[in-house]
């Protein structure tokens, strides 16, 4: 089963780090997408550029709505995702707690609910 | 009166930790309908709740809420079809209710509540969580937490395990002499998985794993004190008492992980190594040489070197040969070739470390590339022992053990690496 993994984070809080500690926090996550990768759970996933680079459309009473920034305006924002594929939600939560996001912020975890699928 | 109303509380809280299980185990010993002894129980609980700090706490607590409980549970007999099912229901209850006039102590049936839990028709991974609940009245949410389960699939597990204990009528006795022993292991595993689960709490700071590790070793000392010839239940508490003398000293004082080899043996909890170690003595008595006992006897392998200053490393690769021989488990094989890295050099090591290559239960094991990259490093294979670093960092969940491997992965980049 595919589940979408969603990291939450606090943004500023990677901004305020030292740039060791920043390459440090990426290469884990660069050693933890390995690590899928070598599993065969990899499907897919990237890191999310800042929300102040975020732009909203809505379609208002047939006319269109586009705002600056992000959907909502919480302190922990969507940063990145990986989209695995596992046999089920046990493993894909096991994955989730290895996700360097589990420690920074949090990890969502939402099964993918294929088209055609009921 | 404010004192008072705490009074009550706490009482309330100490009949809850004490009690529990025998209350549950008690109820539901022929009815076998633990959810309804449960459901009882904490109606019973709240009542306290209600009352204790108002009336006073009553001389016995224990009597007190289960005069409540088996109130609750024959209202709710009553209330169902008056089928054949629900009268043999009643005439159950009776009898409960007979047995406690006739014997003011409770008698405890926990043992057998124990062995209900780890019964070879309830599903592997639900015995540990059953037990939590069961004995010690954990909730569904907090045992997911601990085994890192959705609470919503945590909850129907147990469910279906309690339907599966009435249903099946899986017997609340304790096995005769021939088939406990095969059953004790299934307890055994099942109290050291809800230590190991509290055990590696990732930031050593999560207040309700931390806490599960202090239950499951309250479980070792229940089972311990109600089979105290048994080997294996005096093993298992000793080992579970060694790893957790090492608590305070997995971190140093700034939060960082500190590997057992780097450990100052004077941050070990010295009483909770004594007793460990009386218990490893008691245990050898029996004569049983079973798996615990040996694991029990590593660590005190390892805690000798709180008087050496060196762990004995010959008696830890002989205590590992025996555990491979007698379990098979490819865990124990990793770590006998860790230790044999200690006795013959990391080339050894990393020999016997080969030979688990295929071990596909060991790929996703993290502490197999950490050992791995650590015995690579040693012999100056560092571009190798860096790859084997990069996917234990990748399988880590504990931030403070990744950064940790980080640390020793830089070593391998840098032009002199240390300790070459």
């Amino acid at each position: 089963m595919e589940y979408m993994l969603l990291i939450y984070s606090d943004y500023s809080r990677f901004e305020a780090m030292s740039a060791a500690q920043k390459a440090e926090g990426l290469a884990a996550y660069g050693a933890y997408a390995e690590a899928l990768q070598k599993s065969g759970a990899m499907r897919g996933g990237n890191r999310l550029r800042p929300v102040q680079s975020a732009t909203t459309v809505r379609l208002k009473a047939g006319k269109s709505e586009v705002l600056n920034g992000p959907y909502a305006e919480t302190r922990e924002q969507l940063g990145g995702y990986f989209l695995i594929d596992v046999p089920d939600l046990d493993a894909a939560l096991s994955w989730a707690a290895r996700c360097p996001g589990a420690s920074h912020g949090v990890v969502e975890v939402r099964p993918v609910w294929a088209m055609g699928q009921p | 009166m404010e004192p008072d109303r705490n009074e009550g509380a706490r009482a309330a809280e100490g009949a809850a930790r004490q009690s529990y299980g025998k209350l549950i185990a008690f109820l539901a010993a022929r009815t076998r309908d633990v959810a309804g002894a449960e459901d009882a129980l904490s109606e019973a609980f709240a009542a306290a709740l209600a009352e204790w700090p108002v009336r006073g706490v009553p001389r016995s607590p224990e009597a007190w809420l289960l005069t409540v409980a088996r109130r609750r549970l024959v209202d709710a007999a009553r209330r169902r079809q008056l089928d054949q099912a629900a009268a043999e229901h009643l005439g159950w209850l009776a009898e409960l209710a007979a047995d406690q006039d006739d014997a003011p102590v409770i008698p405890d049936r926990r043992l057998g509540l124990l062995f209900a839990c780890a019964h070879p028709g309830i599903d592997h991974g639900v015995r540990a969580p059953l037990m939590l609940q069961l004995v010690l009245g954990f909730d569904a949410a907090t045992i997911a937490s601990a085994f890192l389960v959705a609470p919503a699939t945590m909850a129907q597990r147990l469910t279906r395990a309690k339907t599966k204990i009435r249903q099946a009528g899986i017997s609340f006795d304790v096995p005769e002499q021939a088939a406990l022993h095969e059953r004790l292991d299934a307890v055994l595993d099942a109290i050291y998985a809800a230590y190991t689960e509290g055990w590696s709490d990732p930031q050593g700071s999560d207040a309700r794993r931390r806490n599960l590790a202090d239950e499951a070793i309250w479980l070792g000392r229940l089972l311990a004190s109600l089979l105290p010839n048994e080997g294996e239940a005096l093993g298992v508490l000793s080992l579970m008492l060694h790893a957790h003398a090492r608590r305070e000293a997995r971190r140093s004082a700034s939060g960082e992980y500190v590997p057992l080899s780097e450990q100052d043996p004077a941050r070990w909890d010295t009483r909770m190594i004594d007793e460990a170690e009386a218990l490893l003595v008691q245990a050898g008595r029996c004569g049983t040489g079973g798996r615990y006992e040996l694991e029990a006897a590593v660590q005190s392998a390892h805690a000798v070197r709180r008087r050496t200053g060196k762990a004995d490393w010959a008696a830890i690769v002989q205590l590992y040969d025996a555990l491979c021989a007698l379990t098979g488990s490819p865990v124990a094989a990793l770590n006998r070739a860790v230790a044999l890295a200690e006795t013959q050099g990391p080339a050894a090591g990393l020999a016997a470390l080969d030979a688990l290559t295929d071990d596909s239960r060991l790929a996703e094991y993290q502490p197999y590339w950490a050992a791995r990259a650590e015995l690579l490093t040693r012999t100056g294979a560092f571009d190798a022992a860096l790859g084997a670093y990069h996917q234990a960092i990748g399988l880590e969940r504990d931030p403070a053990v990744r950064r940790f491997l980080q640390q020793r992965a830089a070593l391998c980049r840098a032009p002199t690496p240390a300790g070459s």
